[in-house]
């Protein structure tokens, strides 16, 4: 059942590198991350690759698969034909470190810019009462296992390195609406969801729905919703004014 | 000699998980200066795996449920041989750090009238485990990430900036620490490392440093565990002088996954259990009824009747032997493979598709059936899993104060989570480790931070000797490479593996464990000619290289301890001594090192507060005491 398959793994640095072929022994019900974990052991000891739980909860182990972002963990090799020749990249949109090793900083400073859930005054903990129904929608989002594959595809930023600094991508802007959605978050989200993360680049094509590893329906459910309360609001100058003053005092 | 990149902090905290997460919020609101190092990146902790809940006597779900029954079921579990001051400072403070977490975020499932939801466990009397679907780990270590950010945010307000602040609290990712650092006086002086992505080396200057580096379970071949369980914390306080118990209790979690082979030891959670799933033997027989051991007889259902009736009716009916601690049920497959009644692939069946609808199965155990669709493609609403014991947790670990969490023997060590050892006894119940990592971890932030107090702004010094030191041990792989002797760190590493899986697993005998110690002081021989080819940038030979010392010493204490402990209990099983001893249940096994050596030595138990004491019957007490720890007969009246 064991057969050897041809793969071509990026190898390099940020000085440059290239494809390099290996022909590696697979065997029944393998992924893609443990061929290159054979890789390691038997043919590229330095060879460099994250993961942690190899169960897709971790979202460490994120790559391009034949120019596809896929966590290598849970991409089986049955999928592929025994004579086919897989491609194992690092993410593109991210500055390679070392061979599938990307530094993925831009995404940490973009969590701290979101500023944190804000606990209604006056409710202790243990206090808190929230029905099911109301906390599932932010739930779906809280599924996010951080891989950054959805902030790797979006093409707002993978052919546009410029727009990292105005745009948050799709993982951050899904934080935002999933904290609009808390039915105890007190602050105001909507106004700097467009003019600090930049949800008005989106332009719905859903590419980030379509690579995530925890299938949440981040266009449908977060970004959509979150553009639509946008709009609403934008035109009713009642509720823009009455937010502003709200939020002074805090 | 190489450039050491050096920084200044009052706590610098190894790990970041829930413990170290915890800790280091606990220490950074008593106003210190705090640095949280983690060696893969921020928010991709082992605690991120766990799935079934945590475990805290809120009573939401039902109300009889108190700290004193949490505290009970804690002790039954680890059969007594726990730490009580741990186990009782948990089961009080558990309900606190899990409704702290929702004002910090987090988002439980709710009951009906919108408290946070409880789900059964085994060997926690009422539905205690407070969970968001399967995947309840990567709520909490997401909630006291958006935490820590959230601090920043606050220093960044305080100092008229926008967005985050990382002056007085910083996460260090991808750095792995090698070495702690003493003074003089025997007091910690700061921590040594190396960053993974540059290879670059660094110092951390700090008078306190707490460990919350998780556990060992990559010395098993069949393990839950990810490749960041090499037990460096464990390792660390060994070689700074402080000292490990109860390291011969390693737990074997019963369900694991055991096909494709490639998964095999990828855990399986008990929620599955807890929410009606049953186990089978190839007759399709539901076994566990003839495994309740005598302690827990009367505890547990006796036909499968009642025991399913109790998810319905718990106060009226007892709960499945499904639902026995761990260690008991992990025995149980282990047996039932043995007797040739086990699955294909050499597990047993795990069945929750004809018991449940499928629906429900989808809402409740959502990351299980996507786990086993795309890693099995085994569809768990219409099919039994097949599942096995995988090496999971281990109990032994730092000894700690309880109050505190100082580690002994070393004034500025600390201890969290995992690493830490005691509360658990010889077996942890599920759920008690999330709560274990909330309540400990604040203590040491705590703990740490009233040390530091004491130093009235006098900190420990670092000398240019301990660092060029440091830098010569991190660096061997690379000077050993080129010598004909060299040895590839993978092979030794499988090796290691092998033998801590056949030698000193679930079953264990005194021939094969000292087989397993001989084998392991070779290997520990050869480890330092553990050589690596390429450079120092992100170099995962390099690393398992270094990570193998932390291995080895790791596994020759739960070798040798489970060498000495002749009786078995929880997560300690002997085959030649098959029976729990009420004299070894007064003992801790206490592992130190001496240079190279491990040395283990019988320490005392501390005999149980009164008051706690009063919490059991002395018909329950009398199965695990000795007569002369058992309190007075009270006189009937
Ligand atoms: C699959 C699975 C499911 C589980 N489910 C549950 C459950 O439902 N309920 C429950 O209560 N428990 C569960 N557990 C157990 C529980 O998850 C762990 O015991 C717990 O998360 C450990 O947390 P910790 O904070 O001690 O360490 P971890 O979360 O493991 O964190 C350790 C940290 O230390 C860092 N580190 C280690 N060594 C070094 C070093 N040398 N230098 C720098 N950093 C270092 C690591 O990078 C990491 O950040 C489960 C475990 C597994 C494997
Ligand atoms: S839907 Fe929006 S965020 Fe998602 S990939 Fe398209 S443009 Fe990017
Ligand atoms: S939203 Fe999905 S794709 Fe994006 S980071 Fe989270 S899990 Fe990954
Ligand atoms: S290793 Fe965790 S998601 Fe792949």
């Amino acid at each position: 059942m064991s057969y050897d398959a041809q793969f071509r793994v990026w190898r390099g640095d940020d000085e440059g590198g290239d494809l390099v072929d290996y022909t590696v022994e697979v065997n029944e019900g393998e992924v893609v991350l443990d061929i290159i974990h054979r890789l390691q052991a038997t043919q590229a000891g330095d060879l460099a690759v994250r993961w942690n739980c190899k169960a897709g909860k971790c979202g460490s182990c994120s790559a391009e698969i034949n120019g596809r972002p896929r966590l290598m963990c849970m991409t089986r090799m049955s999928t592929f034909a025994e004579n086919e020749t897989i491609t194992v990249t690092p993410l593109r949109a991210f500055p390679v470190m070392k061979d599938l090793v990307t530094d993925v900083s831009f995404n940490y400073k973009k969590a701290q810019q979101v500023p944190a859930f804000a606990p209604p005054p006056g409710l202790e903990p243990g206090e808190y009462r929230l029905a099911q129904i109301d906390v599932e929608r932010p739930q779906e989002f809280r599924k996010c296992i951080e891989c950054f594959l959805c902030q790797d595809v979006c093409h707002v930023v993978r052919d546009h390195e410029e727009n990292k600094e105005s745009f948050s991508g799709p993982r951050f802007l899904m934080r935002i609406a999933e904290l609009d959605m808390h039915p105890l978050d007190a602050l105001d989200r909507q106004h700097t969801a467009q003019e600090e993360h930049g949800l008005g680049m989106c332009n719905i094509t859903k590419c980030c729905t379509e690579v995530c590893p925890e299938h949440i329906k981040i266009t449908d459910n977060a970004l959509i919703p979150l553009k639509e309360r946008v709009v609403d609001r934008k035109y009713d100058p009642v509720v823009w004014l009455g937010n502003k003053i709200r939020r002074r005092p805090s | 000699m190489s450039e050491i990149e050096k920084h200044n902090y009052d706590v610098l905290v190894v790990g970041a998980g829930g413990a170290g997460l915890r800790a280091a919020i606990a220490a950074r609101q008593a106003g210190l200066r705090v640095a949280v190092i983690s060696k893969s990146l921020f928010g991709k902790a082992h605690t991120v795996m766990a799935e079934g809940g945590i475990a805290a006597s809120m009573g939401n779900v039902n109300p009889r449920d108190n700290w004193q029954v949490h505290f009970r079921d804690t002790m039954r579990g680890g059969k007594f041989l726990n730490n009580w001051r741990m186990a009782e400072l948990h089961a009080k403070e558990a309900p606190l750090r899990v409704w702290e977490l929702e004002t910090y975020g987090a988002l439980f499932d709710r009951t009906k009238d919108g408290k946070i939801s409880q789900r059964n466990f085994g060997g926690h009397e009422y539905p205690r485990l407070a969970h968001v679907g399967d995947r309840t780990g990567l709520e909490l270590i997401r909630t006291l990430q958006q935490k820590i950010v959230s601090l920043q945010q606050d220093d960044a307000r305080a100092i008229n900036h926008e967005g985050a602040d990382e002056g007085k609290m910083k996460v260090f990712a991808e750095c792995t620490i090698t070495e702690l650092l003493k003074d003089d006086s025997g007091r910690i002086s700061g921590a040594f490392g190396y960053y993974r992505e540059t290879g670059g080396l660094v110092l951390f200057r700090a008078p306190a440093v707490i460990l919350a580096t998780g556990g060992i379970g990559k010395s098993f071949k069949v393990t839950s565990n990810s490749w960041e369980y090499t037990g460096d914390g464990h390792a660390l306080a060994l070689r700074t002088g402080s000292a490990l118990l109860n390291m011969e209790f390693v737990q074997f979690h019963p369900t694991g996954m055991v096909w494709p082979p490639s998964v095999k030891g990828i855990l399986v959670t008990e929620s599955v259990r807890g929410d009606g799933g049953v186990l089978r033997n190839s007759e399709g027989k539901r076994f566990m009824f003839d495994y309740v051991p005598p302690v827990f007889r009367g505890q547990y259902a006796e036909t499968e009747e009642e025991g399913d009736r109790w998810y319905e009716d718990p106060d009226n009916n007892k709960r499945p032997p499904e639902l026995l601690p761990r260690d008991e049920v992990a025995r149980a497959i282990n047996s039932e493979v043995k007797a040739g009644r086990g699955s294909p692939h050499g597990g047993v069946f795990l069945d929750i598709a004809s018991r449940r609808p499928a629906d429900e199965i989808l809402r409740r155990l959502p990351s299980m059936y996507h786990q086993f669709k795309e890693l099995a493609d085994v569809d768990i609403t219409a099919e039994p899993m097949e599942v096995g014991p995988t090496c999971h947790y281990v109990m032994g670990g730092v000894e700690v104060d309880p109050d505190t969490a100082a580690a002994t023997g070393v004034p500025g060590l600390f201890a969290a989570g995992e690493v830490a050892g005691g509360m658990h006894g010889s077996n942890r119940l599920g759920g008690n480790s999330l709560s274990d990592l909330l309540v400990f971890g604040r203590r040491a932030g705590d703990g740490a931070a009233a040390y530091v107090a004491t130093l009235k702004g006098i900190y420990p010094a670092v000398t240019e000797g301990q660092l060029r030191e440091a830098e010569r041990t991190a660096l061997t792989p690379f000077d050993v490479a080129t010598s004909p002797e060299a040895e590839n760190p993978y092979a030794l590493h499988a090796e290691l593996q092998q033998t801590m899986n056949d030698l000193v697993g679930i079953i264990r005998k005194e021939e094969e464990m000292r087989e397993a110690i001989e084998k392991l002081e070779s290997l520990k021989e050869r480890t330092p000619r553990a050589g690596v080819e390429g450079g120092r940038r992100f170099n995962p030979g390099w690393h398992l290289a270094l990570d193998l010392r932390n291995m080895l010493v790791v596994s020759l204490t739960v070798a040798k301890a489970a060498l000495l402990r002749q009786e078995s209990r929880g997560g300690h099983t002997r085959d030649d001594f098959p029976k729990m001893e009420p004299e070894w249940r007064a003992k801790n096994l206490i592992c130190t090192t001496d240079g190279d050596e491990v040395i283990v030595v019988e320490q005392p138990m501390i005999p149980m507060r009164e008051d706690l004491l009063e919490l059991f019957d002395r018909d329950e007490l009398a199965k695990y005491l000795t007569d002369a720890e058992l309190p007075q007969e009270v006189q009937s009246s």
